[in-house]
Order: C-alpha cells, then structure tokens, then sequence
C-alpha cells in the first residue's frame, strides 16, 4: 500500500541522523580524540591504549546506553498516551520511577537506619539497581492487581497518580531523618546518568529492553484499534483486559529497567511522541513505533553530547539538559503548528 | 427449523433487562420478545429513559442480560467470541472517537480490523472492501481529510462506512442523528434504507426521529413502559400504538400525518 511508501524517505533520513549522531556522541568528551584514532579504536587497531580503552569501555557502552534510554522511554511514553488517551501521559504515569525512587531511597537513605558496616555494604551499583528494579516491580505488581479489577483505564491512571504521591511521601519522611550526605547521593541518582554501564550491565539492561520493545511491537494492532475508544475496541473483537496487559508490560519493562540502569530520565518519554506526531503527522502506531524509536534514540544522544560539555572535565546531569533543550523545542513545536495532534 | 426462524438475524425470548449491583437488580425492562428479520431497516423508538440504549447495549454485548435469550444468527449471543461478534455485527455509537487525528480512509480501514493479520496489514481486499464502503456512502470527497477538519454530519457518514467495511450481517447504530439538523437526519436515515435495499444488511437504530422513522423503517420496535411491541409501521399507526408512547398532555399523535403534534 502506498502509505508505506510516503513515510520511506524520512525513515532513511532519521537512521543517517542517528548514525551521525552516534559517531558524533563517541568523538566528544572530555579528552579529544582525533577522528582517525576513534575509527582505530572502534576497529580495535589503535596505538594508543588509553584513547582506545576510553572508547571501547566508556564512550561506547554510553552512547549505546544512550540510544536504548531515548528509544524505550520514547516508546513507553508513546503507549501510555494512547492507552489513557491523554497527551499528558508518560512512562511513568503508572508510578514506575516512584516505585524506583522509593527503592533507592530506601537503600540510601535508610542505610543510617540499618548501621554503619551493613550500609558500606548495602551502597555499591548494583544493590542501588536491584532497589530501583524491585520498587519498580512492586509498583507495578500493585497496578497490575489493580487493573485487573478495573473495568475504567482513566482509574487506572489516577491510582498511577496515587502511587507516586504515596512514595514521595515516604521518600520525604526518609530524607528528614538522613544526613547531609546521603541526601546528596539520593539526588545525584535523581539526575540520571547513561556513563555508569559496565558492557556486562549494558548486556542484561539489552536483553530486558528487546523484551520490552518486542511486546510494544505485539501491541501495535491494538494500540491502533484503541484509538477508536474502548467500546468501539472492543465490538472490533479486540479482547481490551489483555491487550491493555499487555501495554502496561512492555511499558513497565522498557521505563521500569530504565530508570533501574540510568535513573530516572524526564521529560523524553512525554515529548518525543508528540514530536514525532507533529513532524509525521499521522496516529498509525505501525509508523509511530520506528519513528519513536529513531526520534528517541537521536534525541538522547545530543543531549548526552550536550551533557558532557565537550573538551572540559565537567558532565553536567542528564536529566538537566532533556529539560533544558527539549521544552523549548516541544513550546516552539506547538506554537508553530498551532494544532495539538494526538 | 422452519423458514421462518432461518430468516431471523436477531431474535430474544422473554428477555430481561438492567442493570445488577452487589446487592439488587434493577430490572430496566423484561418479557421483551423480537424476531428482526434479515435485510430490514429497523427503527427503536421510545422516551426518554424507556431502556433504548440499555436494550441495545444488552443484545450488542456491552452490558449482560438479566435472564432470557439472544440468538444472533441462530446461535445463542454468549457462544459468541469477541472475533466472531465483530464478524457478525458492527456498531456506531454516540460516543466520539478518540484519536480525530485519523484520515477518513485510516479510520474506516480499522472496520477490517477483525480479518487483518497481527500488525494489522490491510490485504488488496481489505483495501477494495474499504474503497466499496466508501462508495457505497458516497463520502469519495471526504476520503484523504483528517476527521478533525469533519462536520458532525460527515462524521456520522464515516462513521457508518466504517460499520459497512467490518462487513458484517448486521449493523447497530445507537442514535444516530442526534446533534444533526433536520436535513442531515432525513439524509443519514435515507442513506441507512439504501444501504439495506442495495446490501442486504440488516440495520438497527434508535432513534428519537419517530416521523422520519414511519416513513422510511420496514419495522419498528416501541418501547413504552408496559411492553415492548415491533411491527410494520403502519400497523403500529393502525393499533395506536403512539398514542401511548408519551404522556398525552402536552402531543399527540396525529394518525392521518404519522406524525406528533403539539395539543393547542
């Protein structure tokens, strides 16, 4: 069919960029490269073993990092609107990185309640991922439960809400008895980071992530169909519990592994869905899915390129610049079209 | 089974209707017995509140019944899976769409969604039994618009397309001319006796339209508060059947006209 076929040409032009920007990501940071020493490096061939070990165990893992957190939060993002059919909708409206938050809160900060040596034990990356994965999980176990009892999907989102309110509100209660410290380790973790990733991480962080996008991919026919509405879902014979169970899976893996791996990243999962809407102009979820991902994936990457502040020994965090750079962009966007797509 | 039955598309035997809660059942209305035939144009009429849009959303699967038969097709409506209902029976609702940023041809293409594949990849006939709903509506004009940029008029004309390219025995239209002028509610129930006569679908719709109803309907269902009666509609006009279908002190119903007039 030909609507395929309108949407080719800027599906090449997205994945050029996304090349570009990848190469573009590994040749910046904080020591310069000379471009020919990058493709060495890559190709393993390189003189010079510290510039091709801060490729192959840094810059790389990072930039790969970078295009799995904008493309799964971009896509995660994506099936919640349509799923709640609220533009304001984001990967996290199902109270994920409160969960998350609430399990690193717990480790950091409540590490003075459990003692001296058992919290320099309790504090190490790992410990702080399986926290953030386990409070993820609960909360989302909870929803699950939850929906599953649900006939509304608005109530679903509304005890999404409520979920975070309620952890952020253990959250407070955990900082007002924590000291200085601990405090600011909470909230460096609060700004998000794609550099933390051994290739071992980044190979598990891969594995839960193609599940999640797999998933996303199974939900595409129905994500489509729920553009009708429910009921009208439903007389196409679209069986909604599961498809909606489905939905609600691949988004709490994909923003759920996420925030575990990288914290938790704003802003990218509510905007690049509306960009991607505005610039392709259409609501076919087999054309927003790829594009999404392509749309994520680029975005993320200029933003760490920003974040690293190229040639100074400054990283400035993440979660700042996808802010910083992205609402003006997505105020311009709107403003210029005047017409609020969804 | 005789003729008879085999001609009946929908059929209910002493069905009741409402709603149930934990601890009661309001019973909206029961002993609701219907034979609609194939390739009829089928008004529901009735006040406001009568139990219309419950009766429909009970035989369309939405709500259950309370006791009583359905048969659809000559197979009881609860032996039916969500897949085979699509396939048998189409629905326009009152309620809006919730993405208008879908092209006309985008969003009746979602009518095939009960035979297309996994991803949901129209094949060619999807494609030309999308085109001959199109047709069929004479909506051409409309086909590349956003429905967005749409009058309600024409979206009701998408609408029913839609229901069209589902391709199914029966299409269920709840109230479809509210919110449109006198001339769009002649044209989409002129447009639903033409469907039926060149398709040989069956088609019901409620309706508050009862004179548009009279004129173009081959039955009529009226539902007032002690029974629930279908026939032709002049044997409805015939039986006086209207006259009791509101309190009489503010219309009547004029036999000669067919239609209600205000009492001076």
């Amino acid at each position: 069919m030909s609507e395929t076929n309108t949407y080719k040409i800027p599906f090449v032009i997205l994945t050029l960029i996304l090349l570009c920007c990848f190469f573009a990501n590994i040749s910046l940071g904080s020591v310069s490269i000379p471009q020919k020493e990058i493709f060495n490096s890559l190709l393993n061939v390189s003189n010079n073993q510290s510039w091709q070990y801060i490729i192959q165990n840094y810059r790389l893992p990072k930039a790969f990092t970078a295009i799995l957190v904008g493309s799964g939060l971009g896509i995660s993002g994506l099936l919640m609107q349509t799923l709640f059919r609220n533009p304001l909708a984001g990967p996290f409206v199902l109270g994920i990185t409160s969960g998350a938050s609430l399990g690193v809160a717990l480790v950091i900060l409540g590490a003075g309640v459990f003692g001296g040596i058992l919290s320099a034990l309790l504090i190490s990356k790992w410990t702080i991922v399986i926290a953030a994965s386990l409070g993820s999980f609960l909360v989302l176990l909870a929803v699950l439960i939850v929906s599953s009892r649900v006939r509304d999907t608005m109530a679903i989102l509304i005890i999404g809400l409520m979920f975070g309110s309620i952890t952020a509100a253990v959250v407070s209660v955990l900082s007002y008895f924590s000291s200085a410290e601990q405090l600011q380790q909470y909230i460096f973790w609060g700004f998000g980071s794609l550099g933390n990733l051994s290739w071992r991480e980044l190979g598990i962080f891969f594995i839960i992530y193609c599940f999640g996008i797999l998933l996303s991919v199974f939900s595409i026919k129905g994500l489509n169909t729920l553009l009708l509405g429910e009921n009208y879902a439903k007389s196409l014979g679209l069986n909604i519990k599961k498809s909606r169970l489905l939905i609600i899976l691949a988004t709490s893996l994909l923003a759920g592994t996420i925030t575990a791996f990288a914290g938790p990243i704003a802003f990218i999962g509510l905007a690049i869905p509306h960009v991607t809407r505005q610039i392709f102009n259409t609501s076919n979820h087999k054309i927003l899915v790829p594009a999404v991902f392509l749309f994520g994936a680029i975005v993320m990457l200029i933003c760490d390129s920003i974040a690293q502040l190229p040639t100074s020994d400054y990283t400035l965090p993440i979660n700042a610049i996808t802010s910083l750079i992205g609402a003006p962009v997505v105020i311009w966007l709107l403003v210029r079209k005047r017409k609020m797509i969804f | 089974m005789n003729k008879e039955t085999q001609n009946n598309i929908l059929k209910t035997v002493n069905l009741t209707i409402g709603y149930t809660s934990k601890k009661e059942e309001t019973t909206i209305a029961s002993n609701i017995n219907l034979a609609l035939k194939k390739g009829e144009l089928i008004g529901l009429v009735g006040a406001n509140g009568i139990g219309k849009s419950t009766l429909l959303r009970t035989v369309t699967q939405v709500q259950p019944k309370l006791s009583g038969t359905i048969v659809l097709n000559q197979k009881p409506l609860e032996n039916y899976t969500n897949l085979d209902l699509a396939k048998t029976m189409s629905l326009v609702l009152t309620e809006t769409i919730a993405s208008k940023n879908l092209s006309v041809f985008e969003l009746i293409a979602l009518g095939r969604q009960p035979y297309t594949n996994w991803v949901g990849n129209l094949s060619q006939k999807d494609i030309t039994i999308v085109n001959k709903a199109i047709k069929q509506t004479n909506i051409e004009n409309l086909k590349h618009k956003k429905c967005f940029e749409l009058s309600d008029g024409q979206l009701q004309k998408v609408m029913i397309t839609r229901a069209l390219a589902q391709d199914t025995d029966l299409i269920i239209l709840d109230e479809p001319t509210t919110h449109l002028d006198m001339y769009h509610k002649a044209y989409i129930l002129k447009l639903l006796q033409s469907l039926v006569k060149e398709t040989g679908k069956t088609i019901l719709f409620s309706s508050h339209e009862i004179d548009l109803a009279i004129q173009l309907c081959d039955t009529m269902i009226v539902m007032t508060k002690e029974e629930v009666i279908s026939n032709t509609p002049c044997n409805l006009i015939e039986q006086g059947v209207f006259n009791t279908l509101f309190p009489e002190d503010l219309i009547v119903f004029d036999t000669k006209t067919g239609s209600f007039r205000v009492k001076k």
